[in-house]
């Protein structure tokens, strides 16, 4: 392109974006149609990226989750305790001064009234072992004490403390046909386990009568490279029948189902609310090009070109997008990054909570889709500012 | 007139349609235009009038017949080709002005030099050359609605004559003027003409201002009148 043309463009764009002000109304209402439809694409994708993040964070690959053969989560696996000892006597597994870093773990799940609606949720309950808290480097008690081995006794992540009803330090609860007291809050680094309550994994066999069956089995390696030999050891030995994944891949699959459906449904209600946006924006793009369809055939009398003219009022169309992007990212930043909430995990029936997640890239993504919409809402009236016979462009008021 | 023409129409009609009716403006229209000349153009309402003014100026296409401007054939141009042509050898002077309003008078009559390869300290000197020649130096940096109806025409004529086309094509240019107005436009073409040569074709409803053309030309339901010396 010459700079010939480029300053016609320019020229043409500069005068129709002075102009806008004259059709200050109409811009306004196209331009926060699509920051309106910026601001729910990012919020709804934040979702997926904040649940995507917990279930990403959770996940070590020097952590192997051992479930039965055949099983996708614990919900639907089952091991024995002559099991959960062959596993912890792996030479893969780490050892320290208490002997094998592993967890045998029970998992059931409890009604909690949440506390936004009152309305029953299931909350896992999960049964650990004594050394379960040096698989997640990051568990940390930030209010009151670990729950006593042998008690009835729990301690809540803090994601399912602030969501769920009665599980703040002090707190009585019954499930099953047990009564449990909160002894203590904990963090991890917002994984998945701060959405679990947790206890005495021997105490929850008993008052579920599980016997001493467990359903999965944690086991630090002593590195991550070590997982595929663990894997190879544990599916040959005979008097075993189990799968093993590194708990990154057991987590990256739970995600999947979830991020799935939340981004299928957000791009959705985009694409819906996207078109009328656009409807918004060729209406705006409409009444520019007709309010100055006599300056439009002004300029092509005096021998200015179609492109300049299409590329001036799609200039202006992207601007509007470029605004109305730029608010909707501002808007979802404040309005959802950070927020917590719980969803269920499809995977294993239970409630995850997590923090709406507005990342970088999001942002673009909501800015890229708002100049999508304002580059379609320009296209037809450009194209018709552009089409117009000039005579009779100049007999327009 | 002359052999000399500057612009040469032969057999020129043109139809508009009107619904499933068509409508013949013009009928097989045989016209010549010496250079120098200062042409007026008058009729009745709906003669045809501005159509030929568009048809000279590329702004329209004849359903048929040729028209020739300075030795080249317009009618048979791409539309690309003749916007070219358009910004080389055509300036417009229009009954409502139509001066861009967010534009001061000096961008507006440097918009036509947007289309050479002018750099912006020669398109500015010029733009102010021109507004000197029609007097309004002192009004340069003024939009359009500071100004006066005759003021806005004389930027106008201005943008018209910034690119020093072959053609000056004026449609009912002091239509929307006062007498006192009218007469100083019409003073600047006179000028414009005898002083530098412009060929100019004026349409116009007012005998006063036809009586400023060097030759009268009637047109009547799509055909062409008597001539006159003005």
């Amino acid at each position: 392109m010459s700079n010939n043309s480029l300053a016609q463009i320019g020229a043409i764009t500069a005068m129709n974006v002075r102009n806008m002000s004259q059709r200050a109304a109409s811009s306004i209402v196209a331009l926060i149609g699509i920051a309106g439809v910026v601001t729910v694409l990012i919020g709804v994708l934040s979702i997926a990226e904040g649940f995507r993040a917990v279930l990403e964070i959770s996940g070590s690959d020097q952590v192997a989750i051992v479930l039965r053969n055949g099983a996708t989560d614990e919900m639907g696996s089952g091991l024995s305790q002559d099991q959960t000892r062959v596993i912890a006597d792996s030479p893969h597994a780490l050892r320290d001064e208490q002997g094998p870093v592993v967890s045998p773990e029970l998992y059931v799940i409890v009604d909690r009234p949440l506390l936004t609606t009152g309305t029953a949720a299931n909350v896992p309950l999960r049964g650990v072992g004594q050394q379960a808290t040096k698989l997640r480097g990051n568990f940390k008690i930030v209010e009151g004490r670990n729950f006593t081995p042998g008690t009835f006794e729990v301690v809540v992540g803090k994601g399912a403390s602030m969501q769920f009803a009665d599980l703040k330090v002090g707190d009585q609860f019954r499930a099953g046909t047990t009564n449990w007291t909160v002894v203590g809050i904990f963090e991890d680094r917002g994984s998945v386990a701060e959405s679990e309550v947790w206890t005495d994994a021997t105490v929850l066999q008993g008052a579920y009568n599980r016997g001493s069956s467990y359903q999965s089995m944690r086991v630090k390696l002593t590195s991550a490279s070590a997982m595929q030999a663990f894997k190879d050891e544990l599916t040959s030995d005979p008097r075993l029948n189990v799968r093993v994944f590194s708990e990154k891949q057991y987590y990256e699959e739970q995600s999947r189902i979830l991020t799935t459906l939340v981004n299928t449904l957000g791009t959705s209600i985009a694409v819906l609310m996207g078109l009328g946006a656009i409807f918004a924006a060729l209406n705006t793009m409409y009444s520019a090009v007709s309010s100055r369809m006599r300056e439009i055939a002004t300029l092509r009398a005096l021998g200015f070109g179609s492109a300049p003219v299409i590329t001036s009022v799609l200039a202006e169309a992207m601007l509007i997008g470029l605004i109305g992007g730029l608010l909707g990212m501002i808007v979802s930043y404040f309005a959802f990054n950070g927020m917590r909430a719980s969803t269920m995990n499809f995977a294993t029936f239970s409630q995850l909570t997590f923090a709406f997640t507005v990342t970088p890239q999001l942002l673009l993504q909501g800015l890229i889709w708002a100049l999508v919409l304002g580059l379609i809402g320009g296209l037809l009236p450009s194209l018709r500012a552009a089409k117009l016979p000039i005579t009779t462009g100049l007999r327009e008021l | 007139m002359a052999d000399e023409a500057l612009v040469r129409l032969r057999g020129v009609a043109k139809d508009y349609k009107r619904g499933s009716e068509t409508v013949h403006v013009l009928h097989a229209l045989d016209l010549d235009i010496p250079k120098g000349d200062f042409l007026a153009l008058m009729g009745p309402s709906g003669s045809g009038k501005s159509t030929l003014l568009n048809l000279i100026g590329g702004i329209d296409r004849p359903t048929a017949g040729s028209i020739e401007i300075a030795g080249q054939r317009t009618d048979s141009m791409s539309d690309g080709d003749l916007g070219r042509w358009r910004a080389n050898h055509v300036g417009f002077v229009f009954q409502m002005y139509n001066l861009l309003p967010v534009l001061t008078a000096e961008r507006n009559v440097e918009l036509p030099l947007l289309l050479t390869k002018l750099s912006a300290a020669e398109r500015k000197k010029r733009a102010n050359a021109a507004l000197k020649l029609v007097g309004l130096s002192e009004r340069a940096h003024h939009k359009p609605r500071e100004l006066s109806g005759g003021q806005e025409q004389r930027v106008g004529i201005a943008r018209a004559i910034v690119s020093d086309p072959t053609l000056l094509l004026c449609d009912e240019p002091t239509g929307d003027l006062d007498r006192k107005s009218g007469d100083e436009i019409l003073d600047l073409l006179q000028a414009l003409n005898q002083q530098q040569g412009k060929t100019i074709i004026m349409v116009t409803h007012d005998p006063h201002a036809a009586a400023r053309a060097k030759h009268v030309l009637h047109l009547n339901k799509g055909q062409l009148g008597h001539e006159a010396a003005a």
